[in-house]
């Protein structure tokens, strides 16, 4: 594996730099006056005053958050009573759940965005601008992932537990709240998080459900690619690079977590070893 | 003290849900895409999208651009997903992390970047647009390949690599007959997570200013047409080739973590 010391760091580096390219030349334009690419650097923080300070894009942002927090809040509470649903129920019951829920997660999203407005627009008609097909159509390619990760969960809580709260005269409702929700939290704020994501970064089912005066970021970039404003479209490298950050801050803080989290249980465990 | 309560009571809302918003859609799909503009059942649909040379031919297009691009991003994850697994570095997680990260970043935005990215290089984008829908998919969809492969062979007991040379084999034999069998179930996970996607998401094509058109498009268009049968077929369609897919491509429950993106 001697050759592997020189390989590998070739190899990662080159596939990061495929990543990260574009996304970080677009940070380093966006501080500059530019219109384009490849024109010459003169610093400038317009874009990012274009961004904090214009109506439209401000609202956006904030609609797209709102929606994603909403989204994410009934799917969690959906996925889980679902996970905990199926995982009690028997054998061909649970099936028929984790069929049903796996729809969703194989399906490509434009189908799913496409039959859902179908069926809600087209043959309840229910109009988009009350927000019900965009929030009920982003639940259903979120909820399914909350579902999944709760589901492992329960799988690995030991049984007794619950059967000891009965015994010491626990309802089967409060058994629940306070024995079984608390063991499958991680599991719960691993969903939510996921939610948030996917919500985040839906384009298909929000363009086939929103209501036209309604833009999530996705739809609304899509729209500013098309468009000639280039005001807007730089603006949106400052949104790019803000969202980047974000990002790259919350990975940091995670992943010292978990190695902290780490160092923690091996020192744990030497210690019951010793 | 036997209350009426039990925990599979629990998920009655979850399945209604699903009955409502993901069965009712499908059947809904169904008969839509049998029925014409006038509520008869019949396959006029079926038959327009197997006679006509534009639908056949997006099909057609589709179908080749899917297997450039997942065979693209298999050839640049599996080095990268074994490379990584195999190390020994240190700060792997947080290499991993910055592999997996784009698929927290808003798809729209990161695309918005390559293209701006490739209008340096090639000007008008329209003009290799076969290629630059290769390249904006494998940028979009490749960190979903890196993923489960990576996943995979970080799992594969390194033993077994020593057996092998224990017993004779040279280094390309044990990767060619233990490891790369070993590693096939993530290579699996990792091409359903791009192949479908890289048919369907037709949006990464129209930001690129690309005029061509995949089978995803298509629903596009007929839904600006407010033509739900034409639409409705495309759909089905799309859900039977999923279905086989899937079929093919076995049980495999964890891809659904890894679209997710929970690498924690």
């Amino acid at each position: 594996m001697k050759k592997n010391t020189f390989v590998t760091p070739l190899v990662l580096t080159l596939a990061l730099l495929f990543i990260y390219a574009p996304i970080l030349i677009l940070a380093l334009y966006s501080f500059t006056d530019a219109a384009s690419i490849g024109e010459s650097l003169h610093f400038s923080v317009q874009n990012y005053v274009t961004l904090f300070t214009t109506e439209e894009l401000a609202d956006m942002i904030k609609g797209t958050l709102l929606l994603a927090l909403i989204v994410a809040v009934i799917s969690t509470i959906l996925g889980t009573l679902g996970a905990m649903g199926s995982f009690y129920s028997k054998p061909g019951m649970s099936a028929a759940y984790r069929i049903a829920n796996q729809v969703p997660v194989v399906n490509a999203d434009v189908v799913t965005g496409f039959s859902i407005c179908i069926l809600l627009v087209v043959v309840f008609g229910i109009s988009k601008d009350t927000f019900f097909p965009l929030v009920a159509g982003q639940t259903v390619i979120c909820a399914p992932f909350v579902y999944l990760s709760v589901y492992p969960k329960l799988g690995q809580m030991d049984p007794a537990i619950y059967e000891a709260a009965l015994d010491l005269g626990a309802s089967p409702q409060v058994a629940v709240r306070k024995v079984v929700i608390p063991q499958i939290m991680p599991g719960i704020v691993s969903g939510f998080v996921m939610a948030v994501t996917l919500s985040l970064d839906d384009y298909f089912v929000a363009t086939y459900t929103k209501p036209a005066s309604f833009d999530t970021i996705s739809t609304y970039v899509v729209n500013a690619t098309r468009g000639s404003q280039t005001q807007i479209k730089t603006a949106l490298w400052a949104l790019s690079t803000v969202i980047f950050l974000i990002v790259l801050v919350i990975c940091i803080v995670m992943n010292r977590k978990s190695i902290s989290g780490e160092k923690r249980s091996a020192r744990k465990a030497r210690r019951a070893n010793a | 003290m036997k209350g009426t309560f039990q925990r599979k009571y629990l998920g009655i809302p979850y399945a209604l849900y699903l009955l409502v918003f993901v069965i009712l859609p499908l059947v809904v799909i169904v008969s839509y895409a049998f029925t014409d503009s006038n509520g008869k059942p019949g396959i006029g649909n079926l038959l327009n999208f197997f006679t006509d040379p534009n639908t056949l031919g997006t099909l057609v297009y589709s179908l080749v651009l899917a297997f450039v691009t997942t065979l693209i991003c298999l050839l640049i994850a599996y080095p990268v997903g074994y490379l990584l697994a195999m190390s020994s570095i240190r700060s792997k997680g947080a290499i991993l992390m910055l592999m997996i990260m784009p698929m927290w970043i808003n798809f729209t935005l990161r695309i918005t970047a390559l293209k701006e990215l490739l209008t340096m290089f090639e000007g008008n984008l329209a003009f290799h647009p076969f290629m630059n829908s290769v390249i904006g998919m494998t940028y979009d969809f490749l960190p979903f390949m890196i993923l489960p492969i990576y996943n995979q062979i970080s799992r594969i007991d390194k033993s077994l690599l020593e057996a092998a040379a224990d017993l004779g084999a040279d280094p390309t034999q044990a990767f060619i007959r233990v490891m790369l069998p070993l590693s096939m179930p993530g290579v699996i996970s990792g091409i359903s997570m791009v192949f479908l996607p890289a048919m369907t998401n037709y949006v990464v094509l129209d930001m690129l200013y690309n005029s061509t058109y995949i089978m995803g498009s298509l629903i596009g268009s007929y839904f600006s047409a407010y033509d739900w049968h034409g639409g409705s077929m495309i759909s089905l369609i799309l859900l039977i080739m999923i279905c086989l897919f899937t079929l093919l491509a076995g049980k495999d429950e964890s891809q659904g973590n890894v679209r997710g993106g929970s690498v924690l």
